[in-house]
């Protein structure tokens, strides 16, 4: 049986914080006519000959960007990471290399494509998502780091 | 000029997204991971919560060939499920689940300065160079 956190659990903020997802991939989807997927937007950065780099930019600029204005009126919440250097750079060139070949991440696949209901988005979502559980249990409950 | 910053807009409410809903921190985002141990399903509310704003948005912009400011829709057209698209998002997932950190997040917490953020960012930027290396290699002996 599936033990729950509710010491962890964080509903409200939770749904929030979707919300304004939502509405973020909604209006760059409405305004823009475009899925706000954000592997695909930074690794068109490394297309050559593109003449569409300063939306990336600006898109990737205001993700960056949002953690430094937040700090300028309230201190951000925790961002606890706990892997190691070597953990974090192999992690790091997975995601990279692998939402390139997928064609999408959490955001693309998981939130825009599961709302466009695409079944190509949906295989990508239950892939990934359950690499990530089966990571998870190989790392906490078999190896036991 | 309207695109471009519509698309700061964007990338702006997304990062406070990400923030308040926790998925920037990937000790939260490990206690979704992980089934066997406490379990936080917050991160399924972060999805749903979004997703249900997205199935509203795409069924107004299914329905348009302009967006509202009279750009081209450009969905995607690709519907194969191929080993790419599973290969892929498999190998996305084990990063993800080694390091809490899927790309979103991971920007977000390299612009709050934390030092492994930005390892993780470079990493992943290292990565899908990597992915365009081998595809014009490939491209090449495709053509040749």
């Amino acid at each position: 049986m599936i033990d729950i956190a509710w010491s962890e659990f964080t509903p409200l903020s939770a749904l929030t914080g979707g919300a304004l997802i939502g509405l973020a991939a909604a209006s760059f989807l409405l305004l823009n006519g475009r899925i706000a997927g954000i592997s695909g937007i930074l690794g068109g950065l490394l297309t050559p000959m593109r003449n569409d780099m300063i939306w990336r930019l600006a898109f990737l600029g205001g993700l960056i960007g949002m953690p430094i204005v937040w700090q300028l009126f309230a201190e951000l919440p925790e961002i606890e990471i706990n892997a190691g250097f070597p953990a974090i750079i192999i992690a790091g060139l997975l995601v990279g290399v692998g939402t390139r070949y997928g064609s999408g991440c959490t955001s693309g696949h998981g939130v825009c494509g599961l709302s466009r209901l695409s079944p190509r988005s949906l295989v990508a979502t239950l892939s990934f998502m359950a690499a990530g559980f089966v990571t998870v249990y190989i790392i906490r409950h078999l190896i036991g780091a | 000029m309207k695109y471009n910053v519509a698309s700061l807009g964007a990338g702006l409410i997304f990062g406070l997204g990400l923030i308040i809903s926790g998925l920037a921190n990937p000790a939260k985002v490990l206690g979704f991971l992980d089934l066997a141990g406490l379990w936080d399903p917050s991160l399924a509310l972060v999805m749903g919560g979004a997703i249900l704003i997205g199935l509203f948005a795409f069924s107004v912009a299914r329905k348009r060939s302009l967006s509202l400011l009279g750009f081209n829709m450009k969905l995607p057209t690709n519907t194969k499920i191929d080993k790419r698209l599973v290969g892929g998002s498999l190998m996305f997932g084990v990063g993800w689940g080694i390091a809490g950190f899927c790309p979103g997040p991971a920007l977000v917490a390299a612009g709050a300065g934390e030092i492994k953020g930005i390892v993780f960012v470079a990493s992943m930027v290292a990565g899908m160079m990597l992915f365009e290396l081998i595809e014009r290699k490939r491209a090449h002996s495709v053509g040749s």
